[in-house]
């Protein structure tokens, strides 16, 4: 067996899936300039606040409740919900949502599954969807990949998708940049706006990534791997951001 | 008290004055600041019937458990450290009432309109998303002006009564926030033709000023009915800076079938019969 210098010095470093999707979240807010990141869940959180420790330090963050806060959490801003809201048609907020189902043209469904007049699972209801997709940039995180949530037709338009803007004629502020799930990460590239495949975590393949979809998923012919991490992102995420390990329980590979 | 209008009430008399068939606005947010206490008298009571509007808490679980709701009005249902709030779900699931549901924007400029005596405002929210399905009855409305944009205009929520809880009020009914968050319980005073102010503290009005700043007076005197001073009144919702959500007792809510959870909790002749029933069972949590 054959070692170099630098193998045999460096712990292992092996990236786990969960440290591929938090780079992935951070990635949906590069160039976003002097604008609220809101995420929705805890992978997209530690993305956020990489991608604010990193390559976007001019990121706005809340501390979850009605303050703006800096990453060592200093306020620097009172954003209550009335406010919040103002932040959101005011297009200064790149918002990562949750979706319980999502279609091949970004329309997102939290609000309940089956019948709407009687449905066989009530979830959140539509929340802040409607109007996010409509005035503010919005992408998605998936923790789980499948068929259930990659659906042909979501029960509930509640965040509004592409065909759907074009169709109501609402697509002056709208933008779903991407959605970033356990395998992979799709835009809305393909044609008339449908989900395409960029980047497929290492470990993960194309075919994986379409059987785990409901609907025709466009991809190129090489669709390469979800960038690596640099070592000081790793160090960030494994010592400064998320240093009980919190992440390996919403994504587990 | 040289004719100044003295407002206090119990949270009896509250329920006293609102009727079956009422459409009742509750302040707060999710589970956050909810007036409970008040809540819970309505539910002693027997007024049923409601259209209730709400940014949905426990508040909509309960009142859904307890089968008063004829239509809610909200954008969502949740308790925040549980996202989903079992008993709305449970009533939604067997279509026990009406929903209407909008977009939390939507609702926004909703209680606006009711507050300013408009009969809508327009909104760039609902249109290509399914709100606008299930809803049929939202109308749109086109910019007047150069750039035509097509635009939902939501109905005002005006209110037969809104029912918000706060840190602190004097007894003329002017009340006061002192956690980070207004809410929009200032709006459902407005939007409402009562309002009835549950808070943890009546206090002089001197007071008001000594314990936050002028901008916490949150809700003025004459958008108020009445004043309930009820400690511990929000409970088990939060109620900052006086308490935090009691977690261990709304895991409890959500995982007690209704009628074991209404049965010990909720079957006294009063909201200290509640208040006693909490403290034992934390007692017995020891």
């Amino acid at each position: 067996m054959t070692t170099t210098g630098t193998e045999a010095t460096t712990a292992p470093r092996t990236v786990s899936r969960a440290e591929y999707c938090v780079i992935a979240c951070a990635e949906a807010w590069r160039g976003n300039g002097e604008v609220l990141a809101s995420p929705m869940g805890l992978i997209p959180a530690f993305g956020a606040r990489l991608a604010k420790r990193t390559f976007a330090p001019d990121l706005l963050l809340t501390d979850g409740e009605a303050m703006l806060v800096g990453l060592d959490g200093t306020a620097e801003g009172w954003l209550p919900y009335r406010r919040h809201l103002t932040m959101v048609t005011g297009g200064r907020r790149h918002v990562m949502m949750g979706a319980s189902q999502i279609d091949r043209f970004g329309n997102q469904n939290i609000s309940c599954i089956g019948d709407w007049e009687r449905p066989a699972r009530q979830l959140l209801g539509v929340r802040g969807a409607p109007v996010n997709t409509l005035n503010n940039p919005v992408s998605y995180w998936v923790p789980k990949h499948s068929t259930r949530v990659f659906v042909a037709r979501v029960d509930m338009v509640s965040g509004v998708g592409y065909d759907r803007a074009e169709a109501a004629g609402v697509t002056r502020f709208h933008r779903l940049p991407r959605v970033v799930s356990d395998l992979g990460v799709l835009d809305f590239g393909g044609p008339g706006h449908a989900m395409r495949l960029v980047s497929v975590h290492p470990g993960v393949t194309v075919a994986e990534v379409r059987a785990a979809t409901g609907f025709e998923l466009t991809a190129a012919e090489e669709v390469p791997y979800t960038r690596e991490p640099t070592a000081e992102e790793l160090r960030l995420i494994r010592e400064v951001i998320d240093p009980k390990g919190l992440r390996d329980r919403e994504v587990r590979v | 008290m040289s004719g100044r209008t003295d407002k206090v009430l119990t949270p009896e008399e509250v329920v006293g004055q609102l009727r079956s068939g009422m459409t009742i606005g509750i302040g707060g947010w999710g589970s956050r600041r909810k007036p409970m206490a008040l809540v819970r008298a309505l539910l002693r009571s027997e007024i049923t019937d409601l259209t209730v509007i709400s940014y949905g808490g426990p508040d909509v679980g309960l009142l859904a458990a307890a089968g008063r709701i004829r239509r809610l009005v909200a954008p969502f249902a949740t308790l925040d450290s549980i996202p989903l709030e079992p008993h709305f779900r449970a009533a939604r699931e067997r279509a026990a009432f009406t929903l209407t549901e909008y977009d939390e924007a939507m609702f926004m400029w909703g209680l606006h309109a009711a507050a300013n005596r408009l009969p809508f405002l327009p909104v760039r929210a609902g249109l290509g998303s399914d709100v606008m399905r299930v809803n049929p009855e939202l109308r749109t409305v086109a910019s007047p002006y150069d750039d035509g944009e097509e635009l939902v205009a939501v109905p005002a929520l005006r209110m037969d009564a809104a029912l918000v809880h706060l840190n602190r009020a004097d007894r003329l009914g002017n009340a006061q926030y002192l956690g980070p968050d207004p809410y929009f319980d200032d709006l459902f005073c407005e939007a409402a033709d009562t309002a009835y102010v549950s808070c943890e503290q009546l206090v002089e009005t001197a007071e008001l000023t000594k314990a936050g700043p002028p901008q916490s007076l949150l809700v003025s005197r004459h958008s108020v009915t009445g004043v309930v001073e009820t400690p511990n009144g929000a409970h088990f919702t939060s109620c900052v800076p006086d308490y935090d959500r009691d977690e261990a007792f709304q895991k409890l809510y959500a995982a007690t079938p209704w009628n074991e959870f209404a049965d010990r909790f909720l079957s006294g002749g009063g909201e200290h019969d509640y208040q006693l029933a909490v403290r034992t069972w934390h007692e017995e949590q020891q």
